[in-house]
């Protein structure tokens, strides 16, 4: 299967690296980072690649675009891995829908196009028979969407909350043993790399709220958007207050829930016992899922991470390449 | 929740069935011999537990039974609900905060633990509501939230219900 990769950072390596390791039979025809991009219709020298970008370098050749390689590139599969822009999707948006509109597949990990343009983006690619896929758009390596979408199939969901953050729930785990404050927590989460140098979009809540709307929209019948979602974040905390809460056995951690009946979209921090399944720690995400059927499911795993994230989108790959890819 | 009676022969035996059968737990049953007992009747008091919303169902079971009930007694606290609210709480007048929920009637705020913070940084604060129902508790949630947006102070809600 070929499939040409937009983005060549964090989960564009990643993906990379495992196509290296592993016999996946991928074979990456076209690659482009912000600067520059490689079409090669017999297979592009990923390991070279990789050690271009690796010394600071751009992966291929600085004439051709991004929107080259969409266009140009012979291949099955775009995976799209570019930054997230959750106000207008772009450049990833046009270039999801001119990949679709050739007849090739989809995979991304870039929640801005699902968030925004689903239902059209679904559309086209029925209308070409091909498939959009962005399983790693919400909770890194946890199978949340096929599980939902295959596994749960036939399945009501009353509900379905969650810790959808890592950076957050990174900070609130080191505030609650340390009894550090938010700025002192936030610091360490940098320092680590588990935020970035503007956290805003993660501690005010919002990429919390992006990945509920992408669940709402895309597996439970709902029509939101990101205004839909009632947002308070983590920055006001204190250390007292999961004091309060630790004297009653609890602590407390950012909760992003969706109860599809009453229409509730909702991310905020909530207090929580200790005890309980979605108190996980540092990073990790977790998410729970009450189903008529099959009764409550807990999810934890990795929501972030080069290799995790390629796992994703990997899953993703081959399931479509098992369905609808010929030969090899 | 209190249901006084008249003690005839066979009526607390009748009364004390229906009760399970709405699941409702008792918790007394008091008899009291005042003037009344002299009307050959004495009155019986039962304190019990019953779940939201069986009220109705009891009461029609009773009167099957044949159950005569002078009175209905007040309605306990069953429900609680414990938040965090965060924000500059005493400059805000906390007492009003409080008010505002007592002043429904139906809930009311039975524990609150402040913890002072360095002068001019926001306090944090640990309260309990109390209502008779889960609507009642519904609604004094709402009241905060609403008083909290008036007032600036973040409110950390549970992650269950009541
Ligand atoms: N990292 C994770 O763990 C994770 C988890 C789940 C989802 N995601 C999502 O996956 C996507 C990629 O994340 P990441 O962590 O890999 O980001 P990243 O490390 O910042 O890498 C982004 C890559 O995209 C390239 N790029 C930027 N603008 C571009 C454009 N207009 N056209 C083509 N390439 C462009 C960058 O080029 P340069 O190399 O030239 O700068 C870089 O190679 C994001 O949407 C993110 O939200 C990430």
């Amino acid at each position: 299967m070929r499939i040409a990769i937009l983005g060549f950072g964090s989960v564009g390596q990643g993906i990379a690296r495992a196509i290296l390791a592993k016999d996946l039979n991928i074979t990456v025809t076209g690659l482009a980072d912000s600067r520059s991009g490689i079409i090669d219709a017999g297979g592009i020298d990923v390991a070279a690649a990789l050690a271009r970008k690796g010394n600071g370098d751009s992966c291929g050749t600085p004439g051709i675009s991004p929107a080259d390689v969409v266009t140009k590139a012979e291949y099955d599969v775009l995976v799209e891995v570019t930054p997230t822009n959750v106000e207008t999707a772009e450049p990833a948006l046009g270039h999801i829908r001119e990949a679709l509109g050739r007849k090739k597949h989809v995979v991304t990990s870039n929640k801005g196009p699902i968030a925004l343009a689903y239902p059209e983006l679904r559309a086209l690619a029925e209308a070409n028979g091909v498939l959009l896929k962005y399983e790693a758009t919400v909770c890194g390596a946890i199978p949340l969407i096929h599980a939902m979408q295959e596994g749960l199939a036939g399945n009501s969901i009353s509900r379905l909350y969650g810790v959808f953050n890592g950076t957050c729930n990174y900070i609130l785990t080191r505030m609650a043993e340390d009894s550090l404050t938010y700025e002192q927590a936030l610091a360490e989460a940098r320092e680590l790399g588990y935020a970035e140098a503007d956290p805003t979009y993660d501690v005010e809540g919002i990429d919390a709220a992006i990945k509920l709307v992408i669940l709402a929209n895309t597996i439970l019948d709902m029509h939101t958007t990101l205004d839909d979602v009632e947002r308070t974040g983590i920055t006001l905390l204190t250390p007292d207050a999961l004091r309060l809460a630790e004297d009653l056995d609890c602590t407390i951690r950012l909760i992003g829930e969706i109860v599809p009946k009453a229409g509730v979209l909702r991310v905020s921090p909530r207090i929580i016992g200790k005890e309980h399944p979605l108190v996980v720690e540092g990073t990790l995400n977790a998410v729970t899922v009450e189903a008529d059927l099959a009764g409550e499911l807990t999810f934890i795993g990795k929501g972030a991470g080069s290799t995790e994230t390629a796992s994703a989108i990997i899953g993703d790959l081959l399931y479509i390449h098992d369905r609808y890819v010929q030969g090899s | 929740m209190k249901l006084e009676m008249k003690d005839q022969p066979g009526q607390l035996v009748a009364a004390l069935k229906p009760i399970s059968a709405v699941g409702g737990n008792i918790i007394a049953v008091i008899h009291q011999r005042e003037a009344s007992a002299a009307a050959k009747a004495l009155d019986v008091q039962i304190v019990l537990e019953l779940p939201e919303g069986r009220l109705e169902t009891l009461l029609e079971l009773l009167r099957e039974q044949g159950v005569t009930v002078v009175r209905i007694g007040e309605e306990r606290l069953l429900y609680k609900c414990t938040l965090i609210m965060i924000g500059h709480l005493m400059h805000t007048d906390l007492s009003d905060t409080v008010d505002r929920i007592d002043r429904t009637g139906s809930a009311e705020v039975t524990e609150l633990s402040l913890v002072m913070p360095a002068i001019n940084a926001p306090s944090s604060a640990r309260i309990t509501i109390r209502s008779t129902t889960r609507t009642e508790m519904k609604k004094a949630i709402r009241i905060l939230r609403g008083v909290a947006e008036q007032k600036k102070l973040l409110i950390i809600e549970p992650l269950e219900d009541a």
